[in-house]
């Protein structure tokens, strides 16, 4: 019989989809839901070197490999739950090394706008009741979060807005993705030309001409359209994504973006919020936030926490060679990082914790495997908009999960350090 | 483990008790205060606090230090991570200028005897948040108030004028939420900002609701009190940080006319600096202190706390998000904003208070006015922190309120728009010690309802701070200075019967019990089953199964029973 | 050869197997580049074509596909180790590198579209 359960996918973190454990089938789930609850090939048991060893082996080489480096860098942590990154913290303030976690090639640069100008934002069901205007600014959720447009933006049900024909939906991007075939309206612009586009927003919202016919592709015509349809809005939103964190510009975007939406603020209600990736990659920023200060990019090699992206990023630190071991939880550097950063992983100590083999496991000298959250292990999980939800365990495991294999790494760190 | 120990010798505060600067030995076992004759003397450790002051441990009734406000808050304000208090040892590393990590906001109370604090706003559908950066505090005990004024359940059964399904939601949601009590934030105004609007007047209507501030008041208080919770309703006024508020702020203490309750207040009005602002602009603002400081004495059945503002960094931090747009506006600055379902919202915005702004000035000066001219049986000492600064500078506020010679010295570097604006440089009294303990340790304890703190009766929790000062030595008119410097670093705190800071240092890390209140014995669920079913359906974002915290996910709970 | 700028992004197809990176289907959904119409013909190509991605950072052979949702001049690889290949991996002190918008050249190849693990080896 199906159960109730929360998805482990992606940030919207939908807790409305049900699971047959007998059957193993996932059911109300999106592609990438239902590819998040269905059976694939797994790491069958912990390695070191290739060899297959007990959990108790693979933590002892692990903690040696972590107390001997000068600063090994400990990285990923976006498909975990909180207990398990809060444990992280404390080992890597333990070894002094570098966490990072994947939105720094993500949506970090978001948290660098929030620095600058402050994020106004709202929960999605905020949203759902009130956005009579639904922007999507360099996002694609029918491909990334394809739920979110259901049950959150463009179709949802709430409070003031009873289904799609009470709200307008704009998509500006790029490229006409399947979002934006489903808007009313859409916005194309070159690539790496958001930030003047927001600028002419600005303007013209705030009264002002501008002197030119097009700005980055967009018509001065439609630009006026857009800032007539965002002043007359009762309750905008836009949802940013990578093709504003990614491109040039990066945390400027946003940064200007947020100005927008503080000046929209002057004649309406507006909020901007990002879409954020995985589904638990803005815990992977608020656990270190409370426990050391910072979301992302933590140096700890002081013995206290620093923050720099320009320096402890985990993209920097490795194109400059600067850490000398690393722990990857639960992300995949090696496939996800410029091939100038994977060359210095493929030349250091690498310990994985994974429940799946991915192109890290091919250039790491420990691997780990772990229990999957949401299907094999309980844990605290955050929305895409910072709402806390307990992820469920549903079926038995062999495997540790990412807390256990923590705790037992953390302590054997202690015991190494003769503490 | 808990030690036995015999405290000896020392000066006893302890006014719950009516014990004035009396030498006497205080006995702990199992983590309480015990008669002597239940202790064995060659088993216990014996601190030997000859001519030293010992007084329960401090009780922060209203802090924010925990959950996704002040995390959002440290995400803006990384400038305000850089200063190191502690490089990792023993104990955690530590950060932090004015907001702290979870780590050292644990630290820091410790260091300076507290042994109590309360999150004072907490976002319902966010709890499991605040519980998690709860659990993440070493050293105290703590609780959280989820925050009621705006949610629609409560604004639906006040428009229906149905108090008994009003009581009922209290009990699901403290419940749901594992909070201790009914907050209110700007009741009505920040439900009005969902459309770019506030409520500043207590007849202002409630967009969509046909209802007014006044009536939010009036029935949460009727509900709190039929459900006869440990804490009153918990009220954060309207009109807060506007010129002229203070006269918003005395009717709504009226609001309370015709409640009573034979243990405590039946309203606690909150952080009331902000909300005692005469004139009619910035232009000719003035202190309204004075005013409200003669209503508060004149009734039994009101409490209020200072929310006084200290010169130098803090972040503006609540609910009340129309009032953060507004400040945002004002100071040019940063802005954080969350709309939360149908529950309210809140704001962010950094700030500085300096000594030379004439408005700062009067914000500092009008706190303290408060903490003179109020009855220290009703009033207690808070901060708001982080909004009127850091809780750190507690001490110096113990200083200023009990010398006149402090706050003259102060006064020379502060703008002078205070000596025409404000009262304090005409106020003569002087608080005394015993006075400034009642007002930071029984008094917040009765107002919260915790019977077992904020005092050294036998029964009570054995959370002791001793400080070095002598009572009955001390002239703290003119020795303000020793005041302020020894209540910064504790001789010794003691939280549960371990002994956790020494001569200032911490010396053992505990982790202390989270309080919530379960008042779901006196109702019954049933009579809001399908109007939570429907809101959950149409309105939440997420599953009703989904929402809330277990208290299996607690560190470790403590569940206070109601009725 | 034709002159583009390369974005790279998810897609539902990467998405559904980023779980499953040492498979066949995830080497399908990222081993890709999409390009208008227009390019498309530009260059001559059929379907199962392979195309050769360079830009100042590096050099990539993908297979073409044809994209109703690009303009002209525009290139879209899916996120993953082929268009990492290729992005500029520079941060100006974001930690950020840039995975969208560079400046490319593509042509037809007869090279062969490397595995995932040869990519890994070549690194």
């Amino acid at each position: 019989m199906a159960q109730k359960v929360i998805c482990t996918f992606c940030g919207s973190v939908c807790d409305d989809v049900e699971f047959d454990v007998e059957e193993f089938k996932p059911k109300k789930f999106c592609k990438l839901g239902r590819s998040k609850f269905s059976k694939k090939e797994r790491i069958k048991a912990p390695m070191i070197d290739g060899k297959e060893v007990s959990y108790e082996e693979a933590i002892q080489k692990a903690a040696e490999i972590l107390v001997n480096a000068k600063k090994p860098l400990l990285y990923g942590w976006a498909s975990t739950a909180n207990e398990a990154i809060r444990l992280g913290v404390i080992l890597t303030e333990k070894v002094r090394g570098v966490y990072d976690q994947c939105a720094s090639v993500c949506h970090a640069p978001g948290t660098l706008a929030v620095i600058e100008e402050g994020i106004p934002g709202a929960s999605l069901g905020a949203i759902k009741n009130r956005a009579d205007l639904v922007i999507f600014w360099g996002s694609n959720p029918m491909e990334a979060h394809p739920r979110h447009p259901l049950r959150y933006s463009m179709s949802a049900k709430g409070l003031l807005i009873k289904g799609r024909n009470d709200r307008k939906v704009v998509v500006v991007d790029v490229r006409k993705t399947k979002t934006a075939k489903k808007a009313d309206v859409f916005v194309q612009i070159k690539p790496g030309y958001d930030y003047p586009v927001i600028s002419a927003l600005r303007a013209l919202i705030k009264g002002e001409d501008i002197d030119v016919d097009e700005v980055g592709g967009v018509s001065k015509e439609q630009l006026k359209e857009l800032a007539e349809m965002m002043k007359n809005a009762k309750y905008g939103v836009i949802f940013y994504g990578l093709g504003v964190t990614q491109s040039r510009g990066r945390d400027r975007n946003i940064e200007n973006a947020v100005k927008l939406i503080q000046l929209l603020n002057r004649y309406t209600r507006f909020v901007i919020w990002p879409m954020r990736g995985h589904y638990n990659v803005v815990g992977s920023g608020e656990v270190p936030a409370w426990e050391v200060g910072y979301q992302y990019a933590i140096d700890f090699s002081r013995g206290y926490p620093r923050f720099s992206p320009a320096e402890f990023s985990a993209n920097e630190v490795l194109q400059r060679e600067d850490c000398d071991a690393a722990l990857v939880i639960a992300a995949d550097p090696v496939a996800h990082f410029p091939k100038e950063s994977v060359k210095h992983l493929k030349k250091i100590p690498v310990i994985q914790i994974d429940p799946f083999p991915n192109m890290t496991t091919l250039v790491a000298n420990v691997v780990i495997p772990s229990a999957v959250y949401g299907l094999e292990a309980e844990g605290t999980a955050y929305r895409m908009d910072g709402i806390p939800l307990r992820v469920k365990k549903v079926i038995d495991t062999e495997y540790w999960s990412d807390e256990k294999i923590l705790e037992e790494l953390l302590k054997k760190v202690v015991e190494l350090r003769g503490e | 483990m808990h030690h036995m120990l015999h405290i000896k010798n020392g000066i006893v505060i302890d006014p719950k008790n009516g014990i004035k600067a009396e030498k006497m030995d205080i006995f702990v076992k199992e983590g309480k205060i015990v008669e002597e004759s239940e202790i064995d003397k060659s088993q216990c450790k014996v601190i030997d606090a000859s001519n030293k002051l010992v007084v329960a441990g401090g009780v922060d009734m209203h802090a924010h230090i925990a959950g996704s406000k002040i995390n959002t808050g440290r995400t803006m304000r990384p400038e305000e991570m850089r200063m190191v208090r502690q490089i990792a040892n023993k104990f955690r590393a530590t950060v932090g200028r004015v907001l702290l990590t979870s780590p050292a906001i644990g630290y820091e109370y410790a260091k300076m005897g507290y042994t109590t604090s309360f999150e004072a706003a907490q976002p319902p559908i966010g709890a499991l948040h605040t519980h998690e950066e709860l659990d993440a505090i070493p050293m105290v005990d703590k609780a959280a108030l989820p925050v009621f004024g705006n949610w629609h359940f409560v604004l639906k059964y006040v428009a229906e004028k149905d108090i008994e399904k009003l009581k009922t939601f209290i009990a699901w949601a403290i419940e749901r939420t594992k909070g201790f009590g009914v907050k209110v934030v700007n009741p009505g105004g920040v439900e009005a900002w969902m459309y770019g609007k506030n409520c500043r007047n207590l007849d202002d209507e409630v967009p969509n609701f046909g209802i007014t501030p006044r009536e939010i008041i009036t029935s949460l208080i009727k509900a709190t009190e039929e459900l006869n919770l440990c804490h009153s309703v918990h009220l954060h006024c309207n009109n807060l940080g506007n010129p002229g508020n203070f006269e918003t702020t005395i009717e709504t203490m009226k609001l309370a006319n015709g409640f009573s309750n034979d243990k405590r207040q039946v309203l606690h009005v909150t952080h009331v600096q902000f909300n005692a602002y005469a004139g009619s602009s910035w232009r000719d603002v003035g202190s309204g202190a004075a005013e409200i400081a003669k209503y508060v004495n004149s009734v039994d059945n009101i409490t209020i706390d200072m929310g006084a503002a200290i010169f130098g960094h803090a972040t503006a931090m609540t609910g009340d998000a129309p009032f953060q747009f507004t400040l945002h506006k004002l100071l040019n600055a940063r802005w954080s904003n969350k709309d939360s379902e149908i529950e309210g919202g809140a704001g962010i915005v950094p700030l500085m208070y300096l000594p030379k702004n004439p408005v700062h000035a009067l914000q500092w000066a009008i706190g303290l006015e408060l903490g003179l001219l109020i009855d220290s049986d009703k009033v207690v000492l808070t901060t708001d922190f982080p909004n009127g600064g850091p809780f750190t500078e507690y001490p110096y506020v113990m200083a200023m309120l009990m010398s006149k010679k402090m706050r003259e010295k102060e006064l020379e570097k502060v703008s002078p728009f205070v000596q025409k604006a404000a009262n304090l440089p005409s106020i003569e009294t002087e608080k005394s010690l015993e006075e400034v303990i009642h007002m930071t340790r029984d008094l917040p304890a009765r107002i919260l309802g915790l019977e077992n703190k904020g005092h050294l009766g036998v029964g009570a929790d054995a959370d002791i701070a001793i400080y070095n000062l002598n009572p009955n030595e001390i002239d703290a008119s003119n020795d303000y200075e020793l005041i302020n410097k020894a209540f910064r670093n504790a001789l010794y705190t003691i939280k549960g019967g371990t002994i956790i800071v020494k001569d200032g240092q911490l010396v053992e890390e505990v982790w202390g019990t989270t309080y919530w209140v379960d008042a779901t014995k006196n109702v019954d669920m049933k009579a809001i089953e399908d109007d939570l079913n429907e809101y959950f359906d149409l309105y939440y974002s997420i599953e009703k199964e989904n929402y809330g915290v277990e208290e299996a996910w607690i560190k470790n709970p403590t569940r206070l029973v109601m009725g | 050869m034709i002159e583009v700028e390369v974005i790279s992004g998810r897609t539902l197809d990467q998405g559904a197997t980023v779980e499953e990176k040492l498979t066949d289907e995830y080497f399908k959904a990222v081993n890709y580049c999409e390009l208008n119409e227009e390019d498309y013909n530009t260059l001559g190509l059929a379907e199962g074509d392979r195309v050769k991605v360079k830009t100042e950072f590096g050099e990539v052979v993908v297979f073409a596909k044809k994209s109703d949702e690009l303009p002209k001049g525009v290139a879209f690889i899916p996120m993953g180790p082929y268009a990492n290949q290729i992005i500029d991996p520079s941060t100006d002190s974001t930690g950020m590198p840039q995975y969208k918008g560079i400046k490319a050249t593509i042509e037809k190849t007869d090279e062969k579209v490397l595995s995932v693990k040869e990519l890994l080896e070549v690194i």
